[in-house]
């Protein structure tokens, strides 16, 4: 801690900072452009100018940069001196020369840092009469919409897509001050991160497109704090809404996760929520499709068929009577659950089913998988780490998971992850403080820090790797085990040859993790394979013995997967979704539950068939599916809210529980969230217990009693009674618009705001207008600051946690030694069989999952459909070489595809890409399958 | 008794002074053009609508009864998609006409809008449009803004230079 002296006033601050960062940070307000909290100081737009004093004496001062004055001992500044004011002001006044008279139409006013900065300096007056520079836009795809008229040349842009998140194509062309900032010619921009671009600018150079489609400002969006529901790494996300349908999506700071940034597909993967084909109503499916029959229709194509013409609507309290027939007509009934629902939802179909009846919605292999994901990072020695700790690891191994496909923003943290060793270096070997980014990269040259990665195929994090991999699931992990032996003789041996490569990479990652401070080992469920998993233990537990602040990662499937796996109990059953199948089988239950599930995702079709055979089944889900469109008749199907329609927990790969709330109700009024279904069918079927389950908080500590590895969930937020000064903290910000006239078309007279007793959020813009506890904190505003760089102004200090604790609890700690020893299951290595390949899943950011591929924004970025095989395996298929399309068959269902041959896959290894693609149901991947030259199109060629 | 006598006189007095009573509706009263009365929506002198959605209007209204929703043409003029405004919440503060930045909403001297139904109160952009630009004539924002919109392209607005070549490099 040193002294520095602000306006004559002494405050204690960090050494290690500058001044700039100081004074936000003490909650003083200093206009600035180019410096960001995550991309630090390079003194390029001269908006933070302070006069600094040599010493008590020294009445003269000069004008410095913030920005650039490390905080040193007895350092002295002025934010208030007239000259240092004026000279901001003539800053602004030279940045607006050119900037377009376009607030009215832009879609940044109302939340512009240039506005804010603009009005903080004092700048109303346009002086100047010359006339404007002018630039023409161009298309940067359909996510990120560019004007670039109005450009303050920050460079803001370019130091985040390209020195923060790797991208190659944003850059900045021109000279003196004609300076473009844009691509080389029109064209998507291929970064998963653009749409931080939207948030990055300080004005309306790049702006959200898909909110431009039915554009709202800040202020009218109705907002609560909510969780990602796209992939497993839990990033916090402020949704907003209006007039009913959901607007965009904004990054919210969470400083052990997140941090400032999403990627596009948590930005832009909200569309779902408002597709015209969301289940409205609950209803009995039509008798169309005989029992066991399968239609493969997409959502679209049932809404068009008359499988969703002839259902039959159930009317207000024709619902629970139904159902109760339904249960009390039941020889036996199973739930399925799923993990891309809520802990909250999961536990009452658990109740409801009672306990060896409910099955987590997993696949087979993903159920063992999820499990021993579980088990090692809670029963092993070694800790799982936050998404900070990772972007701080010295040294990473990955094994077998795709991260920037799987888990994008953990992809971000290991970018951030290979500057930290030579970044040490700099800083200890030149002095230069941390904070003086372009000194730091200067100094860096392209020198980066080990990370090494071990895939099925290339990958864009592969360009900034150490040491590359790519081999099939086995030889993956036998690769890791190589590694763990080669860290630790307590590591089980390994036998068997490896190749010179394997040798070299196993040899040099493991020196890399040796040598590291904080060393991070990355895996996942993502191969496929459980080899794979054990092997990141073994090697995360031969570090650990030399180093303990040796860290594991494990990236899970889906958002609340290890929530699902710590209340769906090892005991149960370890088979997942197929045990369900084997009871029904059986004939031990003719009604199964389905929970916001898709069971074509998990099972084999003949599993499928096999299971939608049951008497009844009753379906709970937002957007019809293949598992509804296949439903016989009489089924039930209940509309369940989408997560930005409901409150409740999620369980994020770190451990992490954390609470998304309720941003609106559904529209049709009839869809509520799967938990109050199943909370409402118990309490009418007079369950014992039920009638204490009213509230979200009475079956989260219901749900704790139950399972104490999710007690830790109650204490993710505050409880529904939790009031400040009395009172609720509202949902609208204080300027929300159009209070009296939204509905004034349908009923003058204003409905009574919508209760909400299960949270401390209110729909209203009334109640509580200070800054909440971080979990509740809806939006970040600050008087003078509307923009979202006002999220300085919620930390406890620039780039830490928010005021109090950064939101969520995490539910897996290591406890002391750990009952996880290491693992001697070491597969043999991977034999490419004579006749078939291991089909495995090749993931793509935009499409592998399912819900985001719906919104019509992601949508078009989803690359075609194709089949990935080594070049020598495509050219040894007979007739396949001068063929584009192959036929992919697993005996029970096949596909037809296009083929991409890639030398990078190894041999025997068949990559479907992107997976999840529509049309690819009823297959459970990793696989073995047949590939040939398709029937007709062999006919074709032989007929010419 | 005096008060009585004293509240007589003012009266009678008052009987010589010139009447304040105007026999509306026979009569009208003189309207300043300055009054503040229904709210118009006025068009820009080539005849296009002149609101461009921003919202500053709703956001400036103290009673909250002035709601829209913004959308863009093919060729990226932003109007409103709907504007609504409940004057039978309407305290005719005028506001939104102070906060208009493209002179579109505008208060008229018109203040005979008494109706039997509060829902005719309601006005939607239809009711609310005129043909002509209203008390400001010959402003048009797109001419003056950077946006570029169908027949306006870059640098074709009024103190604009033309867009720049970003390839060259003559200084």
């Amino acid at each position: 801690m040193v002294t520095v002296y602000i306006d004559g006033k002494p405050y204690q601050v960090k050494a290690e900072r500058n001044m700039l960062d100081v004074c936000l940070s003490l909650g003083m307000d200093l206009p600035y452009f180019c410096w960001h909290p995550a991309m630090h100081s390079v003194g390029a737009c001269r908006q933070c100018a302070v006069k600094q004093f040599r010493d008590e004496n020294d009445k003269k001062g000069k004008i410095v940069m913030a920005c650039m004055t490390p905080a040193a001992e007895g350092t002295r500044i002025s934010l208030k001196d007239p000259e240092a004011m004026e000279f901001r002001a003539s800053v602004i006044e030279w940045l607006m020369l050119n900037h377009p008279h376009d607030c009215p139409v832009c879609d940044e006013g109302g939340e512009c840092h240039l506005q804010d900065m603009t009005v903080m300096t004092g700048h109303a007056y346009r002086r100047t009469r010359f006339k404007k520079r002018t630039h023409k836009n161009q298309y940067l795809g359909p996510l990120v919409n560019h004007e670039m008229n109005r450009c303050i040349q920050c460079y803001r842009c370019v130091r985040f897509y390209n020195d923060y998140a790797g991208g190659r194509d944003l850059g900045v062309f021109g000279a003196h001050d004609n300076v473009y900032f844009g691509r080389h010619e029109d064209g998507v921009l291929e970064s998963e991160f653009s749409g931080n671009l939207v948030e990055v600018c300080p004005t309306g150079v790049f702006t959200d497109r898909v909110l431009k489609k039915q554009y709202t400002r800040k202020w009218d969006l109705q907002t609560a704090p909510s969780i990602c529901v796209h992939c497993s790494m839990g990033c916090n996300i402020i949704p907003g809404e209006r007039y009913g349908t959901l607007r965009r999506i904004r990054n919210r700071y969470n400083g052990e996760v997140n941090g400032y940034f999403i990627c596009d597909r948590g930005r832009y993967g909200f569309e779902f929520i408002n597709s015209p084909e969301r289940i409205g109503e609950p209803y009995l499916s039509s008798g169309d499709v005989p029992s066991g029959d399968i239609l493969l229709l997409s959502g679209k194509e049932a809404g068009d068929a008359k499988i969703l013409k002839g259902r039959k609507i159930l009317k207000e309290g024709e619902v629970l009577p139904h159902l109760r027939a339904v249960i009390g007509g039941a020889k036996g009934i199973i739930g399925i659950g799923s993990p891309r629902a809520s802990l909250e939802a999961n536990y009452l179909l658990g109740r409801l089913v009672g306990p060896e009846n409910f099955h987590p919605g997993f696949s087979a292999a993903e159920s063992v998988l999820v499990r021993q994901m579980v088990s090692i990072l809670s029963d092993g020695p070694v800790r799982t780490p936050s998404l900070k700790e990772m972007a701080h690891a010295d040294a990473v191994l990955v094994l077998g998971e795709d991260i920037p496909n799987t888990a994008p923003i953990l992809g971000l943290a290991l970018r951030q992850a290979v500057r930290q060793k030579p970044m040490e270096r700099v800083i200890r070997e030149m002095k230069i403080p941390q904070w003086h980014d372009y000194a730091i990269r200067d100094a860096m040259q392209e020198e980066r820090g080990p990370l090494f990665m071990a895939t099925a195929a290339g990958g864009r994090l592969d360009g900034i790797a150490a040491g590359v991999f790519h081999a099939a699931p086995d030889d993956i992990a036998r690769l890791g085990f190589r590694v763990a032996r080669a860290l630790s003789p307590n590591a089980p041996p390994i036998e068997g040859s490896f190749t010179e490569d394997a040798l070299s990479f196993a040899d040099r990652a493991a020196k890399a993790l040796r040598e590291a401070k904080r060393p991070l080992v990355v895996s996942g469920t993502g191969a496929g394979s459980l080899a794979v998993l054990q092997a990141a233990a073994n090697v995360a537990r031969a570090l650990w013995e030399g180093n303990r602040n040796a860290a594991l990662s494990l990236v899970a499937p889906e958002c609340n997967s290890v929530g699902l796996a710590l209340i769906g109990g090892p005991g149960i059953n370890n088979m997942g979704i197929k045990d369900a199948v084997k009871a029904v089988a059986e004939g031990r239950a003719d009604t199964v539950i389905i929970l916001e599930n898709d069971v074509f995702d998990r099972l084999d079709l003949p599993d499928v068939q096999a299971l939608l055979r049951a008497r009844q089944v009753v379906v709970l889900d937002h957007l019809p599916n293949h598992t509804i469109s296949s439903l016989h008749a009489g089924c039930v199907v209940l509309p369940a809210a989408a997560f930005a329609q409901g409150s409740g927990t999620l369980v994020s790969s770190e451990g992490r529980a954390q609470r998304f709330y309720k941003v609106f109700n559904a529209p049709s009024g009839r869809t509520a969230e799967s938990w109050r279904w199943l909370r409402d069918l118990l309490v009418d079927l007079g369950r014992p217990g039920s009638e204490s389950l009213f509230s979200l908080d009475e079956v989260l500590s219901a749900m704790g009693r139950e399972f104490p590895a999710v007690r830790g969930a109650v204490e993710a937020a505050p409880a529904a009674d939790y009031r400040i000064e009395g009172m609720k903290v509202p949902r609208q910000p204080h300027r929300y618009s159009g209070r009296t006239a939204i509905r004034a078309d349908i009923d003058v007279h204003e409905p009574k705001p919508h209760e909400d007793a299960d949270t401390p959020l209110s729909f209203s813009m009334e109640g509580f207008e200070g800054q909440p506890p971080a979990p509740l904190t809806s939006r970040f505003w600050a008087p003078g600051w509307n923009s979202v760089q006002s999220v300085n102004k919620f930390q406890s200090e620039v780039g830490g946690p928010l005021r109090g604790v950064d939101p969520g609890r995490r539910l897996i700690e290591v406890t002391g030694m750990g009952r996880v020893s290491y693992f001697t299951d070491i597969p043999g290595p991977f034999t490419p069989r004579a006749d078939e390949f291991l089909v495995v899943p090749l993931y793509h950011v935009f499409g592998s999952e399912r819900l985001s591929a719906m919104s019509p924004g992601i949508g078009e970025l989803v690359p075609p459909p194709h089949v990935v095989l080594n070049k020598t395996d495509a050219e040894s298929i007979k007739a396949l070489s001068d063929m584009k399309e192959a036929r992919i068959d697993f005996g029970f269902a096949s596909f037809r595809l296009q083929v991409r041959p890639d030398p990078l896959m190894p041999r025997g290894v068949a990559g479907l890409f992107p997976y999840g693609f529509p049309g690819l149901h009823g297959v459970v991947l990793p696989a073995w399958g047949k590939i040939t030259a398709p029937e007709n199109a062999r006919r074709e060629k032989e007929e010419k | 008794m005096i008060s009585i006598l004293k509240a007589l006189w003012t009266v009678f007095v008052h009987l010589f002074k010139r009447k304040v009573t105007v026999l509306y509706p026979e009569e009208k009263p003189y309207i300043p053009p300055r009054w503040r009365g229904r709210i118009i929506l006025a068009r820009d002198p080539d005849g296009g609508e002149r609101c461009v959605a921003c919202h500053l209007c709703a956001i400036a209204c103290p009673v909250d009864c002035i709601s829209l929703q913004a959308t863009e043409d093919e060729y990226g003029r932003r109007y409103p998609e709907f504007f609504r405004i409940n004057f039978s919440r309407c305290i005719f503060c005028g506001y939104c006409e102070e906060a208009c930045p493209t002179y579109a909403i505008q208060l008229t001297t018109d203040f005979e809008m008494s109706e039997y139904n509060r829902r005719n109160l309601v006005y939607e952009k239809e009711d609310l449009l005129i043909s002509g630009t209203g008390k400001y004539p010959g402003y048009n924002f797109y001419k003056v803004a950077g946006l570029s919109i169908k027949g306006k392209d870059k640098g074709e607005a009024e103190n604009e230079l033309p867009p720049v070549d970003v390839k060259g490099l003559m200084p």
